[in-house]
């Protein structure tokens, strides 16, 4: 049966053109080779966001009048719309966990290495995507905190020079966040974000299946001193039934969030309402949100906000172009890259930990 | 002067106009020689124009003439003379009648405001300062007194000094002065017990003007505090439910005998401060035992009350304890809340039944309470069983997942069992 | 990772039974609990959505001439009145003196509040008692056999 099925599509799709490339596909075995789930659970983790949020789409509403009580009504009256709208919240975290950590992973690999500059970049724009999304998902149940998180956010987007304010507009669809920020909100969210990440995951996949899975270097070398002692493990299925181990893993903890742990319903945003104490962002933008508070108002000559955003502007662009920092032969590019990674690591999870500590 | 004449013709028009001028603003202004010299004499005798200008009088149009007669377009003595009319001083004695002339004059008041009282002057004729007036004495309140003079506001203007909000501190100006009272033999703690009262509270923080001041109870014209035999029926124009209860309760009889005034007795008539559960029941702070004591009927009583009223709020506490913490484990008690609101209403209601000291009629409200702080409680309940049935489905997916991954790796293990890793 | 077995790795025949069926049922289980919840979330519940400023309030023919209801509006009480000739009206059922939930006493035509007496008209108006500012009136329409009473919208 399955037989003729594979006939059928081999007629028209070349499919079997298409299983043999598969199957020579592996996976290089060392010590560090744990770390390639990381990029397939954030994969699978996605797949769980698309599924829900087309499910919650069949009930939510994205006008300031019903969003909140849209939510409520998932939360309290659809049968299992608390299980759908606690995964969603919970997958959205442990995704934008994962690609960040996928992202490290890649960078202490340097597999970011030539020929795979553009899987670096292409999974550096799908992180900040999924940033975004992570952005304007979270204004989506219209509570105070989403509303007062995205009023602090886009304010400090409009801070930058020159394009900052229309660039808030443009976000806002107007000068304040209102009823217009939310509907442009679930726009990105459900179809402008989804339709550019859906084709940068595709050419991702892509160039990872043409150029293989890399070695890092050092284990590069052991391979190359010793060839005899090169492993690889086919993907399918030996990797693959590990890499749905991985992912039924991430799915009981999933279920396990949603039930023990359910996504708060909040109070709904009163934009007339003065902003309650200690507003932050979400945990992934807290680094960022901490630093901007240690900034003095005033830098020398220049706006200390400005400073701030000008610094991770720059971060983020020289990150994105980390590849070409490190060519073959520069050992001194990758001494550095290494240690940026070391230190951004640590900055990051410092400046978090301080932003709760801090309230 | 024969120059200014002769002069050029433009010239002679711009005078006429400037000279126009100053007559026109003098006529507007109403001549008033009176505020000329009497603006720069020394109090008492010192009024501006600027504090006549904010007097209503002299908005409606009204001079010092109006009250004080003489002529304000003459100077000096002229103006000042008893041909003219002039009054002078006006006596205190003297004032109610004086400002009656117009005040209760309905025909008179119906040019300017035809919705005023007229019956101020027979009210105070009645009041203790207008008792003790017609006997003599100068020293109790006349119209300037609480009204001011010269700057007079309407009641309703926030500034007025008989505006509500400022009725009391008005009357306390003699009423909290130990050596004005002394001479009546009248206590001077009215005020700073009202100061600190709820009815004071309800007009000073909440911004309630129908809250009761001075003159709510004791008239304000007819000034005079209620007899003991009326007091309850002055509280009864707002509180008529506790009116009601109590007139039908043991207590009216019982009140009536001692000759104690109702309400006054337990509550205060001016420190009135909010009623806690504690007036209630047998304790140190309770009311019931200034006139009952172990062993009577009403003793039992007071206690019964209280404890089927505590018992409420407690059924109350729980059930808003249990909704919160089903509330935090992320389940939905919303309708159960609203349905606690009602029940708060229940022991409101509750507390006002106190008043007719029979427990049959207490226990009504106790009853309608509770019964809805336990259909509440139940709600909780039934949320927190909703809450463990989603753990218990988790605990089965957990099981389903373990037990799949636990095929998973036997499987893998199996097949590579068979195909050892491949070299690449 | 290491192999089982002695014979280049084969596993007795009960043995890959056993494990087939563990997957195959572990499998199976969990298409099972995925595809439970997401049927039955798909069909809508009996409750229809309710908006924040509008709610069906009760159903044609529910309230006699001259009584009224109390119904939840979001998280606060409202009160449909049906008067003596038969129109509706809706007001705000929290009594602005102190919180208390008003009721509608067809003997006086006016909207009370049992706490300390208040009396409203069936415009909301204040018109006795301590309460010192009017109820909030909502719009009332019938819509088939439900009644409906929306609030005015503020975006």
């Amino acid at each position: 049966m399955l037989e003729r099925v594979r006939a059928w599509l081999d007629e028209r799709v070349a499919w079997n053109q298409i299983a043999e490339f598969l199957s020579h596909k592996t996976v290089p075995l060392h010590r560090y080779s744990y770390w390639y789930f990381l990029g397939g659970i954030t994969l699978f983790l996605f797949g769980v966001q698309v599924v829900t949020g087309m499910l919650l789409l069949l009930y939510y509403r994205p006008t300031s009048n019903e969003a909140f009580e849209s939510v409520q009504y998932i939360m309290t009256q659809v049968q299992f719309g608390w299980l759908v709208r606690s995964i969603h919240s919970w997958s959205a975290n442990l995704m934008v966990f994962t690609a960040i950590a996928h992202m490290f992973s890649v960078l202490f690999l340097r597999a970011y290495r030539k020929p795979r500059e553009l899987t670096w970049i292409s999974g550096m724009v799908l992180l900040f995507l999924v940033m975004g999304f992570g952005f304007s998902g979270y204004l989506l149940p219209w509570n105070t905190l989403a509303f007062f998180a995205t009023k602090v956010g886009t304010d400090m987007v409009g801070q930058m020079p020159l394009v900052g304010h229309k660039l808030m507009i443009f976000l806002r669809g107007g000068e304040e966040v209102s009823g217009a920020t939310l509907t442009r909100f679930f726009g990105f969210h459900v179809a402008l974000l989804p339709g550019i990440t859906t084709l940068l995951v595709a050419v991702h996949l892509a160039l990872v299946q043409r150029q293989g899975i890399s070695v890092p270097p050092a284990i590069e070398a052991e391979w190359k001193a010793s060839p005899a002692a090169r492993r690889d493990m086919p993907f399918f299925p030996n990797f693959f039934l590990r890499e749905m181990i991985a992912w039924y893993v991430a799915l009981g903890v999933l279920g396990a969030l949603a039930a023990l742990a359910p996504w708060e319903l909040g109070t709904k945003a009163d934009p007339f309402a003065s902003a309650p104490a200690g507003i932050k962002p979400e945990w992934y933008f807290l680094f960022m949100f901490q630093t901007l508070k240690l900034i003095p108002a005033k830098m020398w000559f220049l706006d200390g906000e400005l400073v701030g955003l000008a610094a991770f502007g720059s971060a983020g662009l020289l990150w994105t172009l980390l590849p070409f920092f490190d060519r073959e032969g520069a050992r001194f590019g990758r001494k550095w890259i290494v240690g940026a990674g070391i230190f951004a690591l640590a900055y990051m999870s410092v400046m978090t930990v301080y932003a709760y500590w801090a309230k | 002067m024969v120059g200014l004449a002769a002069s050029g013709g433009w010239l002679r028009r711009l005078l006429a106009a400037g000279f126009l001028l100053v007559a026109a603003s003098a006529w507007a202004q109403a001549p008033s020689s009176c505020l000329d010299c009497h603006s720069s004499l020394d109090p008492p005798k010192k009024v501006t124009a600027e504090q006549f200008a904010t007097d209503i009088h002299a908005q409606k149009g009204l001079t010092c003439a109006s009250c004080h007669g003489g002529d304000p377009s003459k100077d000096d003595d002229q103006a000042m003379s008893k041909a003219a009319g002039f009054r002078g001083h006006i006596k205190r004695s003297q004032v109610p009648e004086l400002c009656a002339g117009c005040h209760a004059d309905a025909a008179y008041m119906h040019k300017y405001n035809p919705s005023l009282r007229t019956d101020q002057l027979a009210l105070y004729k009645t009041s203790v300062h207008g008792q003790r007036l017609a006997k003599g004495d100068e020293q109790v309140a006349v119209c300037t007194d609480c009204h001011s003079v010269h700057g007079i506001r309407p009641a309703s203007d926030s500034r007025s000094s008989v505006h509500p909000l400022n009725v009391a501190t008005t009357c306390s100006r003699c009423h909290s002065d130990a050596a004005r009272m002394k001479p009546y033999s009248i206590p001077t703690d009215q005020f700073a017990g009202y100061s600190v009262s709820v009815h004071h509270e309800a007009q000073a923080v909440r911004g309630d003007l129908s809250a009761p001041t001075c003159t709510t109870c004791h008239s304000n014209h007819g000034a005079a505090p209620p007899g003991v035999a009326s007091v309850e029926a002055v509280c009864s124009t707002c509180h008529v439910f506790q009116a009601q209860l109590f007139d039908s309760s043991p207590h009216k009889a019982a009140f009536a005998a001692a000759k104690m005034p109702g309400c006054v007795t337990c509550h205060s008539n001016h420190r009135i401060q909010h009623p806690t559960d504690a007036l209630l029941g047998t304790g140190p702070q309770s009311v019931c035992t200034n006139c009952h004591a172990e062993g009577d009927a009403g003793f039992k009583v007071a206690g019964t009350a209280k404890e089927k009223i505590s018992g409420l709020e407690a059924a109350i506490e729980s059930a808003d304890e249990l909704l919160d913490r089903a509330e935090r484990s992320g389940m939905d008690v919303s309708q159960a809340k609203l349905s606690q609101t009602q029940a708060r209403d229940a022991l409101t209601k509750a507390r006002v039944s106190i008043h007719s000291v029979t427990v049959e009629r207490i226990l009504q409200d106790v009853q309608a309470g509770t019964k809805l702080a336990e259909q509440n409680l139940a709600a909780g309940n039934q949320a927190l069983a909703d809450r463990d049935y989603r753990r218990w489905g988790l605990g089965v997916s957990v099981i389903v997942i373990l037990l799949t991954i636990a095929g998973l790796w036997l499987y893998i293990r199996e097949i590579e069992g068979r195909n050892r890793s491949r070299p690449a | 990772m290491s192999p089982e077995g002695s014979e280049g790795g084969n596993q007795s025949l009960p043995r890959r039974a056993f494990v087939r069926t563990l997957l195959g049922s572990g499998f199976l289980g969990s298409l099972l609990s995925f595809f439970y919840p997401v049927a039955r979330y798909l069909l809508p519940p009996p409750t229809s959505e309710s908006s924040s400023d509008e709610v069906v309030a009760g159903t044609v023919g529910e309230l006699k001439n001259n009584t009224g209801k109390i119904f939840r509006f979001g998280s606060k009480p409202g009160l449909l009145v049906r008067t003596s000739d038969g129109s509706y009206r809706a007001l705000s059922a929290t009594c602005t003196h102190l919180d208390c939930t008003v009721q509608y006493r067809g003997e006086l035509q006016r909207v009370w509040c049992a706490c300390h007496n208040g009396m409203y008209d069936l415009e909301g108006r204040n018109l006795s008692g301590p309460p010192p500012r009017p109820l909030q009136p909502y719009e009332v329409h019938v819509r088939g056999d439900e009644i409906v009473v929306t609030r005015s919208r503020r975006s």
